[in-house]
């Protein structure tokens, strides 16, 4: 949408809606998202638990967990619309176009073979090679994602690598076909901050030389901050704000993005307390009327209990909030009036 | 009992204790495997002034969790000695006393899912204290203590109805501070309170437990591996290493001028949320493992200032600029003590 038409995005996302049927009605988790990824961009997905930034990630590789479904938008890899395709065709897809990093390196690991035939049966899956060619590269893989003594280390089982090898391990699995686009669901979460900082410094590496995008989902501002190069900040389902990471942690646009990146303790300032936003995110059954994030919203009106906004410009950003609205928020409100 | 004459509230000294990890004897004696002991605290010392807040950090499996379960008494400690405001607690006591001294320590824990009983309702969850420790006999008066608790940790009186799995992570970890409040305690450990929690929650629960500090004249042992976390709430601060206490500083010391080459290091690794454009030097290797710790100084195999007498003899900690470190390189005046900017110039 935002990108120009003569260089087109790699992932555009338009109208996502992703539902769960239960018995008491059916939820909407992740609502009307739209959103694109040009090529070699490192997208940065924020927002706390719930805010239906993981399930956005699962959509696009295709691994939404039943009864969990796509229920409206489109997603386009590459212009080929990729939402609707068939499981065994969208196999192909994930992994020779699509890589992905989950975020417990123990768990995406068969802990049965040994991490050269995983690699190997993943690089011969996707690319027509001989084993001889597939185990040089899966050697060439693991010394480029930094393991020391990668020739030995290959014949090794995920229970001999620290946490931080596995996570590179990982990461070498999903590079295995080249794909255009890694979707990396918390891929630092389960990891010491020194390893942390590690990972973050091989993902951006990675890109860079290789050109692949990446969409960064997790909770952690400061990873966003250092590896993406435009953040989309997710509230109850939808995105609240999207622009260029500087000026979504440097000048917030939305009243929850702002709040958010207050609440963050910051080596800058000490202050005696930090900003907080009262109250939680309202759970999937009761999603406020208007802008979800009204009651919790110090700079509400009248219209964001009955209006829902949708993404508008806001500076170099787009906010979903009335306050970049001509209209404005319309008539203020007193605190105790809405409460009661 | 006597009386503490250095004033500290809590005082550790020589605090060791060692895990035995060791295979099955038979299986030992089969393929004459040697014992495997675990060092996850080695001899550190502590202490903690009334009314501050004193917070360890350190990479997983430093050993910064034994220590506040060796504090609360939750292990036995292998060696040394910790005393609470003036008293040993290995000392001899009589159940009457031993019980006095307990009800004056609490804990809050990580998981705020794993440390309240799924089946006991909020009131009877947070009213056990006051009645393990027989605070009240009369229930209108424990009713009225209950409800004054959940009003302090902002939840209120009609939540004691609930059950655990009814709130959010957040909501769960204000009733396990409301618990650990029950016994109107002077020490708080904490043993990483919010890492479960999501970072605006952790903000709520951070502000709560400065109010309850201030309100209550609470002291603090925080425990966290968070360096922004624990720079906003800490008084002094310990860096811990593989079992050991690499440095102990004022918490504005040990973020503007950090000593030890892992404090640095350890800093270096926060991410730059203020874009002052700093570089986030990674560093390389990771945490040995706590079984075959190496020789001398442990953290010498990542150091680069490490040197010969780094790799033999383990360095003892000194006294400098209000706090204590322990690095060879900063004894001989190897490295150089520099101005570091972490804070941003706001």
């Amino acid at each position: 949408m935002a990108s120009p038409s003569n260089n087109p995005p790699l992932l555009e996302v338009k109208n996502l809606r992703v539902e769960f049927p239960t018995r008491r009605g059916t939820l909407l988790a992740v609502d009307d998202v739209s959103f694109d990824i040009a090529p070699g961009e490192v997208l940065g997905v924020v927002g706390e638990s719930g805010a239906g930034k993981s399930l956005t990630g699962n959509a696009i590789i295709g691994l939404l967990e039943p009864p969990g479904r796509i229920a409206g938008g489109e997603i386009r890899l590459e212009g080929r619309r990729i939402d609707n395709l068939p499981y065994e065709e969208m196999r192909k897809v994930r992994g020779a176009r699509i890589g992905a990093i989950f975020q417990d390196p123990l768990t995406s690991l068969n802990p049965l073979y040994s991490i050269g035939r995983q690699l190997i049966e993943t690089i011969q899956t996707h690319l027509p090679l001989s084993a001889a060619e597939a185990r040089t590269r899966a050697l060439d893989l693991l010394k480029e994602v930094g393991i020391p003594g990668a020739e030995t280390r290959i014949d090794h089982y995920p229970h001999q690598f620290s946490g931080g090898m596995r996570q590179r391990v990982v990461i070498a699995l999903a590079l295995c076909a080249g794909p255009r686009l890694i979707v990396a669901d918390e891929p630092t979460t389960a990891l010491d901050v020194s390893i942390q900082a590690q990972i973050i410094a091989l993902l951006k590496r990675l890109c860079r030389e290789h050109g692949t995008a990446v969409m960064l989902v997790t909770h952690d501002m400061g990873v966003i901050a250092e590896t993406a190069d435009r953040v989309a900040v997710m509230y109850a389902g939808r995105i609240a704000e999207v622009g260029p990471v500087r000026d979504v942690v440097k000048h917030a646009k939305h009243p929850y993005t702002k709040g958010l990146m207050g609440s963050i303790p910051s080596l800058g300032v000490r202050t005696e307390r930090l900003t907080q936003i009262d109250g939680a995110m309202p759970r999937l059954t009761e999603i406020p009327k208007g802008c979800a994030f009204n009651p919790r919203c110090t700079e509400r009106g009248a219209r964001c209990l009955v209006e829902r906004p949708d993404l508008m410009a806001a500076g170099t950003s787009r906010a979903a909030c009335w306050l970049h609205d001509r209209g404005g928020v319309g008539a203020p409100i007193l605190k105790e009036t809405v409460d009661a | 009992m006597p009386d503490g004459s250095t004033g500290q509230f809590v005082r550790i000294s020589g605090l060791k204790r060692y895990f035995d990890v060791s295979a099955p004897w038979l299986v030992r004696m089969i393929e004459s495997r040697p014992r495997q002991i675990v060092q996850a605290v080695d001899g550190i010392d502590i202490e903690i002034a009334k009314g501050e807040t004193f917070s360890l950090v350190g990479e997983s499996g430093c050993g910064k969790s034994t220590v506040a379960r060796l504090v609360v008494g939750l292990y036995p400690p292998t060696a040394g000695t910790i005393e609470f405001d003036g008293n040993d607690m290995a000392g001899r006591h009589s159940r009457a006393d031993m019980a006095a001294l307990r009800r004056r320590m609490q804990m809050i824990f990580q998981d705020p899912y794993a440390s309240l009983n799924p089946r006991w309702r909020v009131f009877d969850i947070i009213a056990e204290p006051i009645r393990a420790f027989g605070l009240s006999t009369d229930k209108a008066d424990l009713q009225k203590r209950v409800e004054d608790l959940l009003r302090q940790v902002k939840l209120t009186p009609a939540d004691g109805r609930k059950f655990p799995h009814e709130f959010s992570g957040g909501q769960r970890q204000r009733v396990s501070i409301a618990r650990a409040l029950a016994s109107q305690p002077e020490f708080l450990v904490c043993d990483e309170p919010t890492s479960a929690l999501d970072v605006s929650v952790q903000a709520q629960i951070l502000n709560l437990m400065v109010d309850l500090q201030r309100r209550f004249g609470l002291t603090y042992l925080f425990i966290s591996h968070n360096l922004a976390v624990v720079y906003h709430i800490s008084t002094r601060v310990g860096v811990m290493y593989l079992g050991r206490l690499v440095e102990v500083a004022p918490t504005e010391t040990l973020f503007t001028r950090p000593k030890h080459p892992y404090t640095r290091m350890l800093l270096d690794t926060i991410p730059d949320l203020d874009m002052t454009g700093r570089q986030r030097a990674p560093v390389g290797g990771e945490v040995p493992s706590p079984i075959n710790p190496p020789s001398g100084c442990t953290f010498h195999p990542r150091c680069p200032f490490a040197n010969d007498r780094c790799k033999a003899e383990r360095p003892m900690p000194i006294a400098i600029e209000g706090g204590t470190v322990a690095c060879h390189a900063i004894e001989e005046g190897r490295l150089p003590v520099e101005e570091r900017t972490y804070v941003a110039n706001s």
